[in-house]
């Protein structure tokens, strides 16, 4: 394909698939069904996983569909029937102030967007990049950013053991 | 690609994330929110870590895909807990901390 | 006859003239000897007391002896110029304060009879006040009191003779209340003292009235302040002073005798202070004391000389004060029943005499009848109380206790007899030789009424002393006298208790066994010096047996001569100018007739009268009159009852009055304490009472009411309304404005993230649009 087919072809993809991420999100913050609420999610999950690959990072495409899709969301499902979520529509899954909500999200997106757009108005974005091979995140992993991943590694333990001990029957 | 729409897109869904935390009062629908605001900042993220040619945004993604792992699995164990005691998880109703 | 500017021969000095001021000091040491260490002494201080006045007595003797030879160290005519020291005390603004004394004839004849008698008496208390329950206290007044009449005699300046007047006050007062668990004892003292005190005012507005008007002339011409009696003396006689001045001075000075000296209308007093112990009677009250207002006139006698004009034309207040006093107080004798009241009204009739003689200018006689009185009232006094401790069982009435003692207290009895002749003025006793010279000099110097008076005065003396003696000495023994014991009656008992301790208790039950006896030695002998005294003492200046015998008059009438103003104040050399003698009584000396130039008067010339037997006798006959008209009605009444006088005052009416009058003391008592005494002080105290509940206690009420209004304003609207409603608003505001916070701490974390983000969001808007 051309360079420019393929720039086109991204833009098309990018925004099909943002514009399903976007009507998915708004599904999980609206909708009354708790597992609904779950599998919007997972439709959101999979489709930042997409917009990984068009940024050319891969590896961290696969990671979130293996990590966050298969165990993170599972988790969450896991946690919902062990909470004996309704199956089925339940009312009440607003709080009274709900409508607070949209002027702090609008504000809060005005902010960004104002910030966003006077910051990097019509830049764009490289077009020949290649994609980020697995080397070069290893090699900032262990090296520069070795001490985050050792305190990441400490994080994860007490999470799992923090997760147990507070999880357990009695 | 305009730098700015993957940035917009990252703004959208934090933003929706946000309203989620605000409006939402089960517990584990919050969580799912925090996920929608963690994820928009993965996206940013490797927007600039393509901006940029290098493979700090990359890294960054990964710790915070690990990161929101961790904190989903204690932020659940919690919920559970919570549920346990009250047969509830309305976060309208925990208030012991009222002042 | 006349030597002109003739410098005379130095007068004689001596150590007892020079320091006769010890004579007083003496006797104060011995007060605070006997104050500090005289129950711990043998005789309980009685010793010091009478030691003490044997060193004055010894020293007023030495002082006598030398200021004799002093006066015949003198040509004739020079005057005898007084032994004057001073000491400088206090220095103020240009006076000078000095204290000193002024040693001259008179003085030294008063001096030796205050200590004599002092010492007397002194010797007398000995025996007299055995075991009395304050014997210490008693010889302390005694000596505190010589010690204050010797410092007047001496005092060379009106200070110290103030001083010394007020130490006689206060220890009259002490010692007329000596027992004054009895009421009526310290009431009487009381009495004396506020009596003498009311005459005092005088003493003081005179002395301040004198020295305002004569200091300047004093410090200028003679270099003394207007203290001075010699500085005094002679600004008197020097025609300087405005006459009305100097009459209110003298007026003053004569109102402070009145109360002293007991004259009408202050003699109210004197019979009640019989009511302390005898010796104190025989002492303060007949020779000494009541003599200090008689001596303040003789020793000031210029004063009063150019102020009352004596020997002018009219009578002066003096005089009539004096002629009042000598009847009603001769009167009020003859209805007395104790003994020592019929002395007491003798005695202030007595003082009559020696006023009329100084206000009449006999100012030698009264000085001499200063000098004979003392002796016999002094001896009268004694008796009785001799009586009293040894026949009568200390009781004084006459008609109760006593009685034909003539038997049983012959030295009493003999110098009771010889002293009363003295008192009535027989010659050849020494009242012949001076009450009687006061009549002659009255009526020689033109004053033929209140010759008549002092006559009739003697008559009366004469007859009251009479029916005294009678009740005492002659007739039936009754009471006590007769030695019933049964005699314990209220009085006697009281009497007996005043002695107080239990001790002389036995020795008196003793002496009631045995009957009234003569006293022991210690009271008998004073009695009979006295006596003899009363007998010679008349010698000393017997005028009727012609100038060689008039010693008084050589000795201490002071010589009204001019004396040179240069060395005016110096001893012994002065320089005189010299005018014909005295003859007949008539002096030309212009001393007090005129103002003298070219030197200063110390004395005004006065007149004596001349002897003339046919003169006394006439006195002779009229005493005698008296004294058998009274023996006659004595034994009559009193001896045999005779039914014509027995009961006259329930029968005649005219009688009943007369009596009454007199039993009541003209009511001039009444008249003092419920007339004037009570209206005024009543009065004035329920007025001083209602201004204080009024005025003071409203002042003060209202202040405390002011406060507590305004107290209550503060705390209600200050402090509970502004002050705590400020802190109460303040709490408030407080509260509510946590109320109003406090849902934002709900305890809810959803209601935490909200506020979270939102707060985010506006602060993300804010940052972007402030860096864009």
């Amino acid at each position: 394909m051309l360079a420019a087919e393929v720039l086109i072809a991204q833009n098309i993809g990018f925004g099909v698939i943002a514009l399903l991420m976007v009507v998915a999100a708004l599904r999980v913050v609206t909708t009354n069904n708790v597992v609904h609420a779950a599998l919007w999610l997972v439709t959101v999950l999979a489709g930042a996983a997409a917009q990984y690959v068009l940024l050319a990072a891969e590896f961290v495409a696969v990671t979130q569909v293996l990590v966050y899709i298969g165990a993170v969301m599972v988790l969450f499902l896991f946690g919902t029937m062990l909470t004996r979520a309704r199956i089925g529509a339940e009312r009440d899954l607003n709080n009274s102030y709900w409508r607070l909500g949209i002027p702090v999200a609008a504000l809060l997106f005005a902010a960004m967007s104002i910030a966003v757009l006077s910051s990097y108005g019509d830049e764009r974005l490289p077009s020949d990049a290649r994609v980020v091979p697995i080397a070069d995140i290893s090699d900032q992993i262990f090296g520069p950013y070795l001490l985050p991943f050792w305190a990441l590694s400490f994080v994860l333990l007490a999470a799992i053991i923090g997760a147990i001990v507070l999880a357990r029957k009695e | 690609m305009l730098t700015s729409q993957f940035l917009l897109l990252g703004a959208v869904l934090f933003c929706i994330g946000v309203y989620g935390v605000i409006a939402r009062k089960n517990a584990v629908l919050v969580l799912m929110s925090i996920e929608l605001i963690l994820n928009s900042v993965n996206i940013n993220l490797l927007a600039f870590a393509l901006r940029n040619g290098s493979a700090d945004g990359h890294t960054f993604a990964l710790y915070i895909i690990a990161v929101a792992a961790a904190e989903v699995g204690v932020g659940l164990a919690m919920v559970l807990l919570i549920y346990r005691n009250r047969r509830s998880i309305g976060l309208d109703e925990l208030s012991e901390m009222r002042g | 006859m006349f030597a002109a500017s003739e410098t005379l021969s130095p007068l004689s000095g001596g150590w007892f003239l020079d320091n006769a001021w010890i004579a007083p000091v003496v006797p104060t040491i011995g007060f605070f000897l006997i104050i500090f260490f005289g129950k711990k002494l043998p005789k309980k201080g009685s010793e010091i007391g009478v030691l003490s006045l044997i060193g004055s007595l010894v020293l007023a003797s030495g002082a006598a002896w030398q200021w004799i030879q002093r006066v015949n160290s003198a040509s004739e005519e020079q005057f005898v110029s007084p032994v004057i020291r001073t000491w400088t005390w206090w220095q103020a603004g240009g006076a000078e304060f000095t204290i000193g004394q002024h040693i001259d004839g008179l003085t030294v004849v008063v001096l030796f009879v205050v200590a004599f008698i002092s010492t007397l008496v002194q010797i007398y208390s000995l025996e007299y006040l055995r075991g009395d329950r304050r014997y210490t206290h008693f010889f302390a007044a005694l000596t505190l009191f010589s010690a204050g009449m010797l410092a007047m005699v001496i005092a060379e300046d009106m200070i110290l003779f103030l001083l010394g007047w007020e130490i006689m006050g206060l220890c009259s007062f002490m010692l007329i209340g000596h027992w004054w668990e009895d009421g009526a004892n310290s009431r009487a003292a009381l009495k004396a003292f506020f009596t003498v005190r009311t005459g005092d005012v005088g003493l003081l507005v005179g002395i301040a009235i004198l020295f305002f008007a004569a200091n300047e002339w004093t410090t200028t011409n003679l270099g003394l302040s207007g203290f001075s009696i010699r500085g005094l003396s002679a600004w008197a006689l020097s025609g300087e002073p405005n006459s009305t001045v100097i009459l209110l001075a003298a007026v003053a000075l004569f109102i402070a005798c009145i109360g002293k000296s007991g004259q009408f209308p202050l003699h109210t007093w004197l019979p009640d202070a019989m009511a302390g112990p005898t010796p104190v009677s025989s002492l303060l009250h007949s020779s000494t004391m009541v003599v200090a207002g008689v001596f303040l006139v003789a020793r000031l006698y210029p004063v009063f000389y150019t102020g009352l004009d004596i020997l002018g034309p009219s009578s002066n207040i003096i005089m009539i004060i004096a002629a009042i006093t000598i009847v009603i107080a001769a009167a009020l004798a003859f209805v007395q029943t104790d003994i020592k009241r019929v002395l007491a009204y003798s005695t202030v009739s007595q003082l009559g005499y020696m006023m009329l003689g100084l206000g009449a200018g006999a100012w030698l006689p009264a000085v001499f009848h200063i000098f004979t009185h003392a002796f016999f009232k002094a001896c009268l006094f004694l008796c009785a109380g001799s009586i009293s401790h040894s026949a009568s069982h200390h009781s004084f009435d006459m008609k109760k206790d006593m009685g034909g003692l003539r038997k049983y207290m012959p030295v009493t009895f003999a110098s009771w007899v010889v002293s009363t002749l003295a008192l009535c003025g027989v010659f050849p006793f020494s009242g012949f030789f001076s009450k009687d010279e006061i009549i002659d000099n009255v009526g020689g110097n033109g004053y033929t009424f209140f010759m008549v008076v002092g006559l009739f005065g003697a008559f009366l003396t004469a007859a009251y002393m009479t029916r005294a003696t009678y009740l005492t000495f002659f007739g039936a023994p009754r009471g006590a006298a007769a030695g019933e014991h049964a005699g314990h009656d209220e009085h006697a008992h009281e009497a007996h208790d005043r002695h107080g301790d239990h001790d002389s208790h036995s020795s008196h039950d003793e002496h009631a066994h045995s009957g009234p006896h003569e006293s022991g030695l210690l009271i008998t002998a004073p009695i009979a010096i006295l006596a003899v005294l009363a007998i010679g003492s008349g010698l000393f200046n017997a005028t009727p047996f012609g100038e060689s015998w008039e010693h008084l008059k050589k000795w201490a009438e002071p010589r009204a001569v001019v004396v040179g103003e240069d060395h005016a104040g110096g001893p012994g050399e002065s320089l005189v100018v010299m005018f014909p003698t005295t003859e007949e009584g008539h002096s030309k000396s212009p001393c007090g007739s005129e103002t003298p130039e070219s030197g200063v008067c110390y004395a005004p010339a006065l007149n004596h009268a001349k002897f003339k037997w046919s003169k006394a006798l006439l006195s002779l006959a009229i005493v005698f009159a008296g004294i058998a008209v009274s023996w006659l009605l004595s034994a009559a009444f009193y001896g045999r009852r005779d039914p014509r006088l027995v009961g006259l005052t329930q029968r005649n009416g005219l009688a009943r009055a007369g009596y009454r009058l007199l039993a009541n003391k003209y009511y001039l008592d009444d008249l003092y304490e419920r007339g004037i005494v009570s209206n005024v002080a009543g009065p004035i105290s329920r007025a001083a009472y209602w201004f204080n509940q009024k005025v003071l206690d409203g002042i003060l009420h209202g202040v405390a009411s002011v406060a507590r209004r305004v107290a209550i304003v503060v705390y209600r609207d200050i402090d509970q309304r502004i002050v705590d409603g400020t802190v109460n608003a303040s709490a408030d505001v407080t509260k509510s404005a946590g109320v109003t916070v406090q849902p934002i701490q709900s305890g809810r974390v959803g209601h935490y993230g909200a506020l979270l983000f939102a707060t985010a969001a506006v602060a993300a808007l804010v940052f972007v649009i402030l860096n864009t």
